[in-house]
């Protein structure tokens, strides 16, 4: 079975390729670039799918943070529609936190994620282990039998582990298996009851706020543990400018270490809990923080010292969000959403050239969690995702193909769409034909 | 004119808006001075004061306002843990508008409850107190209190005392007094003052002795017991001695005719002498009867209007 895009731009970080051409795909494998295009005639019964310069063919994305809520609080999101959602934002694989019920912390439940995703219809999903029994404080999970049976990685994100102790003996553990802890950097003595960030808009608008300095203490000591035990340590949704600073430190002094942020991390700002009349889709933790921090973050991104956007879906259920501000849970969807705010917000800016953006969506997670996909490389998996840079769209929550409904960018209008995503070589969303209004 | 169909706070009115509610609230203190207080202003209406914190004097007054002008009333108190259990704010709401309420008075320990109201019900919402976000129509009793005392408002020097963070008397005072012409200074202990209040034109300071000086209004808050046993505050004690307002700092650093006011109830010998409480300059039992009149005011614009409050 052959497929062929053709003439699509073709942008591919990993080997310094950007070029009009076609891309080869046969057997589920990338068979070959072909800069300029390849003779069709050459290639009898192959499938072709015609694409334009405005497409961008890249490799597919690759987020390595997100809510699937499965098992347990199916109401709010399944491995299956994660999947299909992420498949429509342009992801090829996600990696979902260990916050379920029961939580990811055994090697019976990170079978039960993998067997759920043999069957799901969109994008790859791969487990993330939780570093502690139940997501506590105090015992150890088996992390090696959860490495074993396909975690790929370990974290402590939701339930943020206070105590160093337990977290030197986590990291400890994934120095040993090789793989990185992802850190929710919080000190939540100093957030308690807090659904905010603190600042002058918490104060008018009367709210608990969580103070930045929440995060960064909890990061300074992390990177400390990082520098201490070897572990690699990736740095989950970081949202201060003080936080970027830590890590440039870091990265500087040598410590294993790599971050992401957010979309709603570099475009939105706390302005935005009072623009919206104290709208619960805005309440996300990390909250959404200043206009300082979001240039810093973007800052971050442009200079390496973020190293990738990663998006922390979290859907929840309508009733759920539809309370008062305090009573909300924390957390917005993100999937669909992701692509077209990095192209609009941050290579539409000129923050981000186009390389550095599919960089930081496919290849550096593929990096840092040691995935196969990332790149077009002959002979790799044909994970590919295609962005129409064209398309001007309105966010509009009711058409999201997640059952989360929690977006604070509904009624947002962005430029870019993913349009194509293709994993393991089958295509498993295809909305060339439609406009995006009537998706 | 009133140009809203809610009141949920003072931060989004006008200086006209709320000078147009105070002439309306002055012109309500005639009628509470009759032998018979009653005027049929709006009667079949219904109002329903739907509280999810504890309240007693906001909660009469309200009632009181609403009967004077012969309006239904109807008081629903949630027990706290619905809040968090049982049924939601939303349905409620629903319920008690689709059961005949043609107007919403709502206290909840929330912020921003009130406004999630106002945007589910189709009838006008009052806030009579939100969290830490505010308290309108205390503020605006305050103004109408002090305007009577002063003869004015622009001009004052008007020092708030006390626990800022979690006060929306507070919040509703620095916007009512600022916005009025009023200077506003904000003191208390950094521990209860949050970040940022700066950008409302307010001045803060830590130490009180710099914040009284040449006050015209001093206007106590209460201080709450919680605040030592959540580790803000050491003791009352030291609160009192740094912070306490007396009859001796009020002569040392405040001109003659000084006023004092306080939201109510009073902690007499914790934020407040029981001298300074009793003086016939601490304005506190007019706060209270201004209450009545500023609140028939409200209920009378947002239901009695030619549209009676209706969309």
């Amino acid at each position: 079975m052959r497929l062929i895009l053709r003439g699509g731009r073709i942008v591919d970080p990993s080997q310094g390729l950007d070029a009009v051409g076609d891309l080869v795909i046969e057997d589920g494998r990338i068979e070959r670039v072909v800069p300029g295009g390849a003779d069709l005639a050459s290639q009898p019964g192959a499938e072709v799918i015609e694409l334009s310069g405005m497409h961008v063919v890249m490799p597919g994305l690759i987020d390595v943070h997100c809510h699937l809520r499965e098992p347990g609080q199916e109401h709010k999101e399944t491995i299956a529609t994660g999947s299909a959602s992420a498949a429509a934002g342009g992801f090829a694989t996600v990696l979902c936190m260990p916050n379920t019920e029961p939580p990811i912390d055994s090697a019976a439940v990170v079978s039960l994620v993998l067997e759920r995703a043999k069957s799901a219809p969109g994008a790859r999903v791969l487990p993330i282990a939780a570093g502690t029994v139940g997501m506590g404080d105090e015992r150890l999970s088996e992390m090696a039998d959860l490495v074993e049976a396909g975690a790929v990685a370990v974290s402590d994100d939701a339930f943020p582990i206070q105590r160093a102790e337990t977290l030197r003996r986590v990291m400890e553990y994934c120095r040993m298996l090789g793989v990185p802890f992802v850190a929710h950097c919080e000190d939540t003595s100093l957030t308690r009851g807090g659904c905010m960030n603190e600042g002058e808009v918490s104060t008018r608008l009367g709210l608990k706020g969580m103070p930045a300095v929440a995060e960064e203490a909890a990061l300074a000591r992390n990177l400390l543990l990082a520098r201490l035990t070897g572990a690699h340590l990736h740095v989950a949704h970081v949202s201060t400018a003080f936080s970027v600073e830590l890590i440039r430190w870091a990265k500087d002094a040598g410590i294993s270490v790599s971050a992401e942020a957010c979309p709603h991390h570099f475009t939105l700002t706390d302005e935005a809990v009072a623009d919206s009349g104290y709208d619960t889709s805005t309440k996300v933790n990390p909250p959404l923080r200043t206009a300082a921090d979001v240039e810093a973050v973007k800052r971050g991104l442009a200079d390496g010292t973020i190293d990738c956007i990663a998006t922390d879906h979290a859907p929840h259920a309508a009733e759920e969000k539809d309370v008062e501000y305090p009573l909300a849970p924390f957390g917005m969807v993100g999937f669909e959403t992701a692509l077209a705010l990095t192209f609009t917000e941050l290579v539409q800016t000129g923050v981000l050239s186009l390389a550095r953006a599919v960089e930081c969506l496919s290849c550096a997670p593929a990096k840092i969690f040691k995935l196969s996909g990332g790149t077009l490389r002959a002979g790799s998996a044909a994970d590919v995702a295609v962005l129409d840079t064209s398309r001007e769209w309105v966010v509009d929550r009711s058409k999201l193909v997640s059952k989360g409904r929690n977006t604070p960018f509904h009624g947002r209008r962005v430029k870019g769409a993913p349009v194509l995503t293709i994993v393991g070589g089958r295509v498993v969303y295809n909305a060339l034909n439609v406009s995006r209004g009537d998706k | 004119m009133l140009q809203r169909r809610h009141i949920l706070g003072l931060e989004e009115m006008t200086p006209e808006e709320i000078q147009f509610v105070l002439d309306t609230a002055d012109s309500m203190k005639e009628i509470l001075s009759r032998p018979i207080k009653k005027v049929p202003a709006l009667r079949g209406r219904t109002v329903c004061t739907l509280f999810y914190e504890p309240s007693t004097r906001t909660r009469s007054s309200f009632e009181l306002a609403a009967k004077i002008l012969s309006a239904d009333t109807i008081s629903i108190t949630p027990s706290t843990s619905s809040v968090v259990k049982g049924e939601s704010f939303r349905d409620t709401l629903l319920t008690l508008q689709a059961m005949g309420t043609d107007l919403f008075v709502i206290r909840h320990q929330c912020s921003g409850a009130p406004l999630f109201a106002s945007k589910i019900v189709s009838v006008p919402v009052i806030n009579a107190g939100d969290g830490m976000h505010e308290h309108p129509t205390q503020g605006l009793l305050d103004l109408l209190t002090l305007r009577a005392v002063k003869g004015r408002l622009s001009g004052l020097k008007v020092t708030i005392v006390g626990d800022i963070a979690h006060s929306r008397v507070a919040r509703s005072n620095i916007w009512g007094f600022t916005k009025m012409g009023a200077s506003v200074r904000l003191v208390g202990p950094p521990t209860l003052i949050p970040l940022g209040l700066e950008a409302t034109g307010a001045k803060v300071y830590d130490r009180l002795e710099p914040a009284l000086e040449g006050a015209d209004v001093v206007y106590v808050l209460r201080i709450q017991r919680e605040r030592m046993e959540s580790g803000l505050l050491p003791s009352l004690r030291e609160y009192t001695r740094l912070y306490g307002i007396t009859p001796e700092r009020l002569a040392k650093l405040t001109p003659a005719d000084v006023v004092v006011m306080h939201p109510g109830p009073m902690n007499r010998g914790v934020e407040i002498s029981p001298e300074v409480a009793d003086a016939g300059y601490c304005v506190v039992t007019e706060q209270v009867a201004n209450g009545v009149a500023l609140r028939m005011a409200l209920l009378y614009l947002l239901l009695g209007g030619a549209d009676g409050g209706k969309e």
